[in-house]
């Protein structure tokens, strides 16, 4: 019997604003432990919060995204339950009205594009960290990062792979980095997630009952946990056995997941309407507004891309994949205007150089000014496609642009007929079988011609140019 | 007169024509807390070294005609407000050593009002209470009688405004804990509108019923205090951007275009003492002889009001207090090592029995599968009662009640009956429910020689109203002579 993987996400994305939710304390990472704190962030007796409202901004931007529903009045609550990360002992959170409901995402799994819906946005604040000591039994508690705004994007369960699932947070992330509102770094927890995950028999309509997965703190960790999750579910429905409903641990180096807690030991976390934040309301003025600043998304860049510069799906869609992938390209546009070479050189040598080295787009070591620069070289004639490579190599070792590097080493092409003939003369006279030959009809061996040419000029000689003596003199 | 027994009024304008100077007025205030706290223990610190710099530097705003009406007053307050490097326990071992970095607006605007900070006062624990017993450290007495409690949960402030251990006190109001103190020790306590005062720095027992107020010898005083306290404050997102008025500008000019509404339901309230309900009928008529038009007026939820508060107040209560939790200041039990066992023993070493019951109740209360049932009734009633006030003041300007059922009761007789000390609450926590300010002011003494207080209560953002029908009762009932003997 085959099944059909249920799967819905909770992504937590910490929002780049300069400040705390519910103070003014900096957001920065990697300050010394308790440095980024103040007796509000702290939980001191008789502090208060105060809403940050580049918070509800960014939200509501991300709300218009993703088609949703900003909701003219929210409530933040109030989640209470007890650890040392958590100097309240309650996180203020969003719960019975989200700021945010009702919403979708549109991807693409295998050509076919997938509607993902979304249940519901709301905004809360992160807690602090633990740094337990290996070598004695004590914890110690950081709270730079308590009070860091977070949001969360809960799916409906509309998502049935876990490449789905994959494509989903990657949208999701491009989206968030389009809208310059999170690093939706997965590694270092701007971007986490937690995965509801059922199976139900093909052709069922029914849900089967769900495993909450948590720590998910890759891209490929999320896709190999719930193939995981779908083959061990599926194993204990072959056996004639049942999913227990609980919360379940992926264990990266181990490849698996474990019960962390069942439904029973859930916790209970009393929530209610935290009095000491007035109900948000957020008129249409302030929608308004946020739509105003909107960037061109990426489905939207897409299109424009297909419309405009005639690319095709599958390239328009690489291209806009991240905001800074997208923005070389348009860089580079802006340089040297040939959509199709420009994009055919990033999907192919840069991104292919990057994915060798391992390195992001951002910090590429060929900018968009040089790439333009060479394929302008190379559009002139200055240099030949072959050559082109090689500058390219060049520029990804030094940096440099592509002109200096070709004026430096001589690169330029030789399309003079007076230099490139006598090279001519001496390889038709070296060749006498192959001139036979093709006088004989093998007009192919036009290509080994060329290529003894080309070898003689160390790939300089334009091979138009070439061309046209090696067919004038062999007649 | 002795300095300890002026008005804040009286020693303003003796400050003022420099009469008297700061620093002895503070200095008389310290002798008369040496002399009489013993017997009364209204203070859990004194700040005898900090008050006397601050006097020195009001009589120096004094002498540069730098002064507000407050530069160089002595006051009290309660032990729940934080003031900056000066122990702020909410008389809870479980905060014994708390010295906030910082203090709360209102500690801020009496400061820069030039203000003597005195010390801090006892309460009952983290303000639940009504009778002040259910301090971590000491049982504060009503000058009055000795024997007797002075009501709480601020009934250090009370008992201090009232022995003249300070010429007037903050105090904070969550379900009558200023006005039924200052009722039962003989002086002037308002519960401003809720959003009127910031609550910035006053550490919470129920955030959206909390108000902090002053206590004072008079009406006029009191006004004079919330004049420097109130007004907006961006740190506190529940206070109110409303306009301001010069509260201590009181209209003196009769009651003739007041009404004032009698709740039909109050007469007949469980355990009503008739001593009690005669001290109000007079003051009606007093009030009435004032010009004022009385009317009867109906407030029908009000026997579901205690019932709300009690499942409303400790329900946030236990989320207030779930900071205490031994990790980052005040009490911890070293001696644990497990980490649930920490927070166990921590809390229940820490935290007395009623603040431990209301925690309990108010867990409960937000329970999964109690919320709809508990919570979230109490939250339809509590909109039920706004409704009620707000009916009742479309036919009247104020509301007249009784404050509290019964004059002080003897120490000790609720200690081990909380059904009870609750139920003394019905008079005064429906003005929380509903936000309204209310004021209490002497209107009588029992047969015994207690005080009893009459409640005013006005609209919302209408403490005008109150102090000027409170002012002129008071003129007019010429009670505020009478001073306790200690």
């Amino acid at each position: 019997m085959e099944f059909t993987p249920v799967i819905g996400l909770e992504v937590h994305a910490q929002l780049k604003t300069r400040t705390k939710i519910f103070c003014s304390c900096s957001t920065a990472f990697g300050a010394p432990p308790n440095t980024h704190t103040c007796p509000v962030c702290l939980g001191m007796p008789g502090v208060l919060p105060v809403l940050n409202k580049k918070v509800v901004d960014y939200t509501i931007k991300m709300a218009l995204a993703t088609h949703c529903t900003v909701q003219p009045e929210s409530r933040f609550a109030r989640k209470n339950y007890f650890y040392p990360d958590l100097p309240k002992g309650y996180q203020i959170s969003q719960y019975e009205l989200p700021i945010a409901t009702g919403g979708y995402l549109d991807i693409d799994v295998d050509g076919r594009s997938l509607r993902i819906g979304i249940t519901r946005i709301h905004m809360e604040e992160d807690a602090g960290k633990l740094i337990h000591d290996p070598d004695r039994p004590i914890s110690r508690v950081d709270l730079n990062r308590t009070g860091t705004p977070l949001m969360e994007i809960v799916s409906e369960p509309d998502i049935r792979s876990p490449e789905a699932a994959g494509e989903y947070l990657r949208r999701l992330r491009a989206i968030l980095r389009y809208l310059d509102i999170s690093d939706g770094n997965m590694e270092e927890g701007s971007f986490r997630c937690d995965a509801n995950i059922s199976i139900m028999p093909d052709g069922s309509t029914v849900f089967g009952t769900r495993a909450e997965v948590k720590n998910l703190n890759s891209f490929k960790h999320v896709e190999k946990a719930l193939y995981y999750e779908i083959a061990r579910q599926k194993e204990i429905l072959l056996d004639g056995g049942q999913v227990v409903q609980e919360t379940r641990l992926w264990q990266p180096d181990k490849g698996q997941t474990v019960s962390m807690r069942g439904k029973e030991d859930a916790h209970d976390y009393r929530y209610f309407p935290d009095p000491d934040l007035l109900p948000l309301v957020i008129d249409d003025g302030w929608v308004d507004r946020m739509r105003a600043q909107m960037p061109e998304l990426p489905a939207q860049r897409q299109a424009r891309y297909m419309a405009d510069y005639g690319l095709s799906p599958a390239d328009a869609r690489v291209l806009t994949g991240s905001r800074e992938l997208s923005d070389y390209f348009e860089a580079c546009l802006a340089v040297f205007d040939q959509p199709k070479t420009v994009a055919n050189w990033i999907m192919g040598d840069l991104l292919g150089l990057l994915n060798t080295r391992g390195v992001e787009i951002e910090n590429t070591p060929v900018s968009p000014e040089n790439l333009a620069g060479l394929l302008e070289l190379l559009d002139a004639d200055v240099i030949s496609g072959k050559i082109a490579k090689t500058v390219f190599e060049a520029m990804a070792e030094t940096g440099r642009p592509a002109k200096t590097i070709v004026e430096e080493k001589g690169l330029v092409q030789v399309s003079d007929t007076s230099a490139i003939d006598p090279i001519v003369d001496a390889v038709i006279a070296g060749s006498p079988d192959e001139v036979e030959r093709y006088r004989g009809g093998q007009k192919k061996l036009m290509g080994f011609f060329v290529g003894q040419v080309m070898k003689q000029t160390r790939g300089k000689a334009n091979p138009k140019v070439v061309n046209e003596i090696l067919a004038k003199k062999l007649g | 007169m002795k300095l300890h027994e002026l008005t804040i009024a009286q020693a303003s304008g003796l400050l003022k024509n420099k009469e008297i100077t700061s620093v002895e007025l503070t200095r008389a205030i310290l002798d008369r807390i040496e002399a009489v706290d013993g017997r009364v223990g209204a203070y859990l610190t004194v700040d005898a070294d900090g008050a006397m710099a601050q006097a020195k530097a009001a009589d120096q705003r004094l002498a540069d005609g730098d002064a507000a009406p407050l530069t160089g007053i002595p006051l009290g307050i309660k032990d729940l407000i934080c003031t900056q490097g000066l122990r702020t326990t909410c008389a809870s071992k479980i905060l014994e050593n708390f010295i906030p970095p910082y203090d709360a607006t209102v500690i801020s605007r009496l400061k820069n009002a030039g203000a003597v900070i005195v010390g801090k006062l006892n309460m009952d624990e983290f303000a639940m209470g009504s009778t002040t017993e259910h301090s971590g450290f000491q049982v504060t007495r009503n000058p009055w009688n000795l024997d007797r409690i002075p009501g709480g949960s601020s009934g250090g402030s009370a008992a201090a405004v009232a022995a003249d251990m300070c010429l007037g006190a903050l105090g904070s109001d969550t379900g009558g804990s200023i006005r039924q103190p200052a009722s039962h020790c003989g002086v002037v306590g308002i519960k401003p509108t809720y959003g009127r005062v910031s609550r910035f720095g006053l550490v919470a027992f129920a955030s959206s019923l909390d108000q902090i107020g002053p206590l004072g010898k008079t009406v006029a005083d009191c006004a004079i205090m919330l004049d420097a306290i109130a007004g907006h404050d961006p740190r506190d997102s529940t206070s109110v951007p409303e306009p301001v008025p010069t509260f201590s500008a009181i209209a003196e000019n009769g009651l003739s275009d007041v009404v004032v509404g009698i709740p039909r339901e109050y007469s007949s309230a469980h355990g009503l003492d008739p001593q009690v309900g005669a001290a109000v009928e007079r003051a009606v008529k007093t009030i009435e002889s004032l010009g004022a038009r009385c009317i009867e007026v109906s407030l029908p939820h009000t026997d579901y009001a205690v019932a709300a508060y009690y499942v409303i107040a400790p329900s946030e209560a236990s989320s207030n207090l779930a900071r205490y939790d031994g990790v980052k200041y005040g009490f911890r039990d070293r001696t644990q090592t497990d980490l649930l066992q920490m927070y166990r023993s921590t809390r229940t070493q820490g935290f007395g029995p009623e603040v431990q019951r209301r925690i309990i109740l108010g867990t409960y209360a937000l329970s999964a599968g109690y919320y709809d049932a508990y919570y979230g009734k109490a939250s339809q009633i509590r909109t039920l009662i706004k409704n009620d006030f707000q009916t009742a003041f479309a036919s009247c300007d104020a509301i007249i009640s009784p404050v509290a059922p019964t004059p002080a009761y003897p120490i000790g007789e609720t200690l081990d009956d909380p059904l009870t000390m609750y139920l003394s609450d019905i008079f005064t926590l429906s003005a929380n429910l509903a936000g309204i300010p209310g004021i209490s002011v002497p209107c009588g003494f029992s047969d015994d020689g207690l005080p009893i207080g009459l409640q005013i209560m006005g609209r919302h953002f209408n403490e005008s109203m109150l102090f000027q029908i409170a002012r002129q009762f008071e003129r007019a009932a010429t009670l505020t002579d009478k001073k306790p003997l200690l």
